[in-house]
């Protein structure tokens, strides 16, 4: 047990800990990307396919893992985001990658915020159920519009244009791959800081126990629909990502079980951590591309398997469980 | 009028099916709290040991329906006495993240052992052609699901309201704490009621086996309609399941027939409807 | 003017009146004790006016303005603020940062995004002397799961000081904590600001007989005594209110 006393010089280096605590986090990830794109410069697609599955998973922590609401329909923020850009960039001609990235941030707020009236309304199995009519209804209107939006077919003749007029979306990918990577960090430093802020701390007050937050004053209904604009712009900003490294959006992008599967890999990696969204989508993906170009049905069985090791035995996913090993040997040591 | 009565009889023995297999869906959520994402699995199981039973062994369809039922008991007490068990009042994530595991590794292995391919199961010639009813004719095997959904129906009334099961199961329901300080031996409850949720699955299985087909992603296609139901009706309640697999059945069928391109558009805007309006279910009881 | 005035509330549960027509009042300074027994309606009584329940009919003014129909975030906005009988708290969080909420609430800054408490040297300062004052200081970065009830206990009465009320309802903040540890809470009670109105719910009369200057009793939903803490032991209804549950104990008889 730590026995600090709080006084007002005490506390600084504390945030200043924080501070290096980002920045490191930054570098191992930054220098990460860098290691991928060297050792696997033929698989950059899929790393790219990984970074936006990241940011929805990112998403899905803020609104699960930090402020306990249970969703299976999260891609709906997601789909939101890759359509808005698809389509300003297919119908509109606006293919500056930045204003789509712009647009579907903006897509996936709204898409946020609106679901989230919807979704709030329950509660346990209500709730679920809930989002995943939220999920399925967006599907089927998509499916509907295909005027709009491709139908069946998907979206297609996405092209965008050069980033800052100079990096063409080269075949390789490299140009993808790299904004991604920026756009990944700076979503990763913008969240750190937001999951710490007051705003955060309520968030994390909501989901331990909503009614000791209305006795302290503040409101868990508004503070809820704000935390869902918030991880919707997140999730929206990985719908563009891929609507621009692939040049489609399907309709699965706006599914159930892309929404589960999201889930499953937050809980692989550990809810309630930033660490844990990365490090969850990281392997998730990765095993998946390898086993199912096997046999996808193979894929299913060891997903499954996963899934309930994962929560029988480490319930606090591959990051609770490398923290929890990590302590042991410290304390070991000491 | 013609198109109203086919709508009508299809949507009553779609509803009833619906709530053949949903209304131990909702036993199980009633009475254990588990969101049991796996029930569809069972129930694709019941439809596959039938498939199975009728087509390569050639035993007649009401000895199938035995061997569905009890097989897919078998399969899973084991899996309720070393997985369930352990998430009885664990956090909803994590009953959704496990069952969602085992629907997921059921599927996997159902196309190992099955194959990805649609199965069927044959229905003896009584079930086969067109029934009489006066003033239209209906598919003979439709009216056997509308039937048995009955049947069941009836059965579990009976059985929660007038047998010494029923008691105890009534008692774990309203309180599980207090029925085990009355003696009321709760895991042995549990287990039963857990069996018996899933052989009415696998009876669900093979009755509506015409109306949704087996094959391996059965589970997860109509995973979503089973806990609909559920949610609508309120959990652990019969008459509520029963109400919300007829009014969901029915408006899936209306939406089929009359406005097929717009898919299940409709049947989402009523859910997200019913469930606004009724947090708790048409028939559930408020917290 | 009272400070704070309820009138005719009235609640039922199931056909059962759990508040019957309930009318009390408190000023500036108040220190009031709210007793009676188990199930006379004590709890639901301030779940009532702090509107986490509607009652059937009633009302509730808070310093001059009708609050009857406002939602419990703004009754507490305006200055009414409880703790709970039985401790709710974050169980992952820590007591610094229980506190640290409860003041950024108060300050109107807990829905900011891009600050942290930690760099705010006025609240970290409050921090200190709130948790310093109820003896928290060495534990104020341990995970509430991990801390003593009787401290949890302390830390409820920490939020609610961090609130800065005009009223406080507190719901037996010595339950649940050993005996030689009320001392402790009722040296934290001791601190309150005096201007404050406090009323206490509590079952141990010695505590009360302590704390108290006015006693009220409720019985069955009803008020049934409301006086000095020298009358209510001679009162024959409150006698007969707690015949049975009570009946034995010395310091009512
Ligand atoms: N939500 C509720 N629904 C139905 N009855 C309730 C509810 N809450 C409380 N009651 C009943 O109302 C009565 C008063 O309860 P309350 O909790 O207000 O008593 P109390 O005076 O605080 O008792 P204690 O000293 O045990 O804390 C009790 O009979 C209780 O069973
Ligand atoms: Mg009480």
């Amino acid at each position: 047990m730590s026995e600090t006393t709080l006084n007002p010089s005490a506390s600084t280096p504390l945030w200043r800990r924080s501070v290096t605590r980002d920045l490191v986090a930054v570098l191992i990830l930054a220098a990460v990307a860098v290691a991928l794109f060297f050792l696997f410069p033929s698989n950059l697609a899929l790393l790219t396919r990984i970074v936006a599955m990241m940011l929805l998973v990112l998403s899905l922590d803020l609104v699960t893992g930090y402020s306990g609401v249970a969703t299976l329909g999260h891609a709906t923020l997601f789909g939101a985001g890759a359509y808005a850009a698809g389509i300003v960039a297919a119908k509109f001609g606006i293919t500056d990658p930045l204003l789509m990235l712009a647009v579907g941030a903006l897509a996936g707020a709204a898409a946020g915020a609106i679901s989230s009236l919807v979704i709030l309304r329950g509660h346990g199995l209500s709730q679920l159920v809930l989002s995943i009519a939220v999920v399925s209804l967006a599907h089927e209107a998509a499916n509907k519009l295909s005027g709009w939006t491709g139908g069946s077919d998907g979206l297609s003749g996405i092209s965008p244009s050069a980033l800052f007029g100079m990096f063409r979306f080269d075949l390789f990918g490299r140009t993808a791959f790299i904004m991604s990577v920026v756009l990944l960090l700076v979503v990763f430093v913008v969240l750190r800081i937001i999951v710490r802020s007051p705003f955060g701390m309520l968030c994390r007050g909501i989901k331990q126990d909503p009614v000791r937050i209305r006795a302290m004053g503040a409101p868990v209904y508004f503070t809820l629909v704000k935390m869902y604009a918030i991880a919707g712009a997140v999730a929206g900003l990985g719908g563009a990502l891929s609507a621009i490294a692939t040049k489609v959006v399907g309709l699965d992008s706006l599914s159930f079980t892309l929404s589960a599967e999201a889930l499953v890999m937050l809980v692989l990696g550990g809810t309630g951590k930033l660490f844990g969204a990365l490090v969850g989508t990281l392997v998730f993906v990765w095993f998946e591309d390898r086993v199912s170009a096997i046999n996808p049905f193979h894929w299913l069985t060891i997903v499954g398997c996963l899934l309930v090791a994962v929560v029988l035995f480490a319930p606090k996913g591959l990051t609770g469980a490398a923290e929890a090993i990590w302590k042991r040997m410290r304390g070991a040591r000491s | 009028m013609q198109t109203i009565l086919s709508i009508g009889a299809d949507a009553l023995s779609y509803g009833m099916v619906l709530f053949i297999i949903s209304i131990g869906l909702s036993v199980t959520m009633g009475l254990m709290k588990v969101v049991n994402l796996a029930h569809g699995a069972f129930a694709m199981i019941g439809g596959y040991i039938a498939s199975y039973a009728t087509q390569q062994m050639g035993l007649p369809f009401g000895v199938a329906i035995i061997a569905a039922v009890l097989g897919t008991m078998l399969v899973a007490v084991p899996l309720e006495r070393f997985l369930y068990r352990r998430i009885y009042g664990a956090p909803e994530l994590t009953q959704v993240l496990m069952t969602i595991g085992i629907t997921f590794a059921i599927i996997g292995i159902a196309n190992f052992a099955m194959g990805p391919t649609l199965k069927t199961i044959a229905l003896p010639s009584q079930l086969q052609g067109p029934v009489d009813l006066g003033f239209r004719t209906i598919a003979a095997h439709k009216l056997f699901a509308a039937a048995v959904g009955v049947v069941v129906a009836i059965a579990l009334w009976f059985i929660i309201e007038r047998t010494p099961f029923g008691v105890r199961l009534r008692a774990s329901v309203d309180d599980a704490a207090m029925a085990g300080a009355l003696g009321i031996r709760t895991k042995i409850i549990y287990a039963v009621s857990f069996a018996l949720a899933v052989g009415l699955a696998a009876l669900g299985g093979v009755v509506g086996a015409q109306l949704l087909p087996i094959e391996p992603y059965y589970a997860l296609h109509y995973m979503v309609t089973f806990l609909v139901v559920v949610s609508v009706g309120g959990a652990g309640s019969i008459t509520g399941a029963l109400v919300a697999a007829l009014l969901l059945g029915a408006v899936q069928t209306t939406g089929r027939y009359l406005m097929p391109e717009y898919g299940e558009f409709f049947f989402y805007l009523a859910v997200i409807a019913i469930v606004c309006v009724f947090p708790n279910g048409l028939m559930g009881r408020s917290k | 003017m009272s400070l704070f005035e309820v009138k005719n509330l009235r609640k039922n549960f199931g056909g059962l009146a759990v508040t019957d027509d309930v009318s009390l009042s408190l000023q500036k300074g108040d220190r009031i004790a709210l007793i009676g027994p188990n199930g006379a309606g004590k709890t639901t009584f301030v779940n009532l006016v702090t509107g986490h329940l509607k009652p059937l009919s009633g009302t509730v003014h808070l310093d001059g303005q009708n609050v009857t129909k406002a939602s419990p975030t703004q009754r507490v906005k305006q200055g009414l603020v409880r703790s709970f009988q039985v401790t709710r708290l974050f169980s992952e969080m820590t007591p610094e940062e229980h506190v640290a909420l409860a003041i950024l609430q108060r300050l109107g800054r807990s829905g900011h995004l891009f600050t942290n408490f930690k760099t705010m040297p006025e609240v970290v300062e409050e921090i200190g002397s709130i948790l310093a004052l109820l003896g928290l200081g060495g534990i104020a970065r341990t995970p509430v799961a991990e801390i003593a009830y009787g401290q949890q206990r302390l830390l409820e009465i920490a939020l609610a000081m961090a609130l800065r009320p005009k009223v406080l309802l507190l719901d037996e903040p010595a339950a649940g904590v050993p005996s030689s540890d009320t001392v402790l809470i009722e040296r934290a009670l001791a601190q309150l600001p005096p201007g404050l109105a406090v009323l206490m719910i509590e079952h141990d009369m010695d505590f009360v007989f302590r704390f108290a200057q006015r006693v009220v009793v409720l019985a069955a939903g009803a008020i049934i005594f409301d006086g000095t803490p020298a009358e209510v032991g001679k009162d024959a209804r409150v006698r007969e209110a707690y015949l049975g549950s009570y009946a034995d104990d010395r310091s009512v008889a």
